[in-house]
């Protein structure tokens, strides 16, 4: 189904704050099976350079999913078609435990692609503070019948 | 932290050695969990089927972790990596028997500025491509 063009230069504003704990870094990186002691144990992330854990370079879509912009019934999405087609993260710095987050999100594009539709959403991810952490770009497919 | 992979030490061309992620369909239900992407198709083999796919197939987003994994562990620090992208061109099936095996490489592409450089990944399951266009810029040391 065609989505509604009109959500194009859509922004959304950020919703609750997403409080980042070592506990939820953790988990996460037992979910990819990643090892790295930065990711887990706040003395060897301080060795390295970082003031608490930090996050392995996926994390942040964790905090981006919840983006309220796919989930508005006007724009007509069909979630049990969606694939994802692209993803991209730009960093200012890793995103660490202790750190509060807010997202905001832009539709940036929405094309049609022979059946399929084709949806581009940005996001901040910024500290309660207004420190921009990372910038993300998350394209979505929604396969045609 | 500063990497442990020297900027000079790095050619164009220089090849990161292959390594070889087996995922299965334990790994997809704690993605799931932690990552909070509940999407049966990443589960549950009747509704993959149903909706046109050959049988479970990983979060996109599991397979961008295990390459970016791969980058990390190459650089020796996470917090390295400033820009981190990719395509998903082809679905990584996960039968429920066996799993599936994730064959990651990747050869610095390019040399930057400010001791930064273009790693280009390649990843395939089943010979098949599943990154396309999978680029992670890192500052080495």
């Amino acid at each position: 189904m065609a989505l509604n063009r009109d959500f194009v230069g859509r922004s959304f504003p950020p919703g609750e704050p997403y409080e980042v704990s070592r506990v939820k870094i953790r988990e996460f990186a037992d979910a990819i099976g990643d090892q790295n002691p930065v990711y887990r144990d706040a003395d060897a992330a301080k060795a390295a350079g970082h003031p608490d854990v930090i996050a392995p370079p996926t994390f942040p879509i964790v905090v981006s999913l919840g983006s309220p912009a796919l989930v508005d019934p006007e724009l007509g999405l069909n979630y049990a078609m969606v694939v994802h087609g692209e993803q991209r993260f730009e960093y200012t710095r890793p995103v660490r435990a202790g750190d509060v987050v807010v997202c905001t999100s832009t539709i940036t594009e929405i094309r049609s692609i022979g059946n399929n539709e084709k949806l581009v959403i940005e996001t901040d991810i910024s500290t309660t503070d207004g420190e921009l952490i990372c910038k993300t770009y998350n394209t979505i497919v929604e396969r045609g019948a | 932290m500063t990497a442990q992979v020297k900027y000079a030490d790095v050619e164009v061309g220089t090849e990161i050695p292959a390594r070889t992620f087996p995922v299965d369909r334990a790994n997809l239900v704690m993605y799931a969990g932690a990552s909070g992407d509940f999407n049966p198709i990443h589960w549950r083999e009747s509704v993959a089927k149903a909706v046109g796919l050959p049988d479970v197939i990983a979060h996109g987003m599991f397979t961008m972790a295990q390459a970016g994994r791969f980058v990390t562990d190459w650089a020796g620090d996470p917090g390295a990596v400033v820009d981190y992208g990719v395509r998903f061109s082809s679905p990584v099936v996960v039968p429920d028997d066996g799993g599936a095996q994730l064959e990651i490489s990747g050869k610095v592409e390019e040399k930057l500025d400010g001791n930064k450089v273009v790693v280009a990944l390649t990843a395939r399951a089943a010979d098949q491509k599943v990154l396309t266009r999978a680029k992670a810029v890192v500052r080495l040391a």
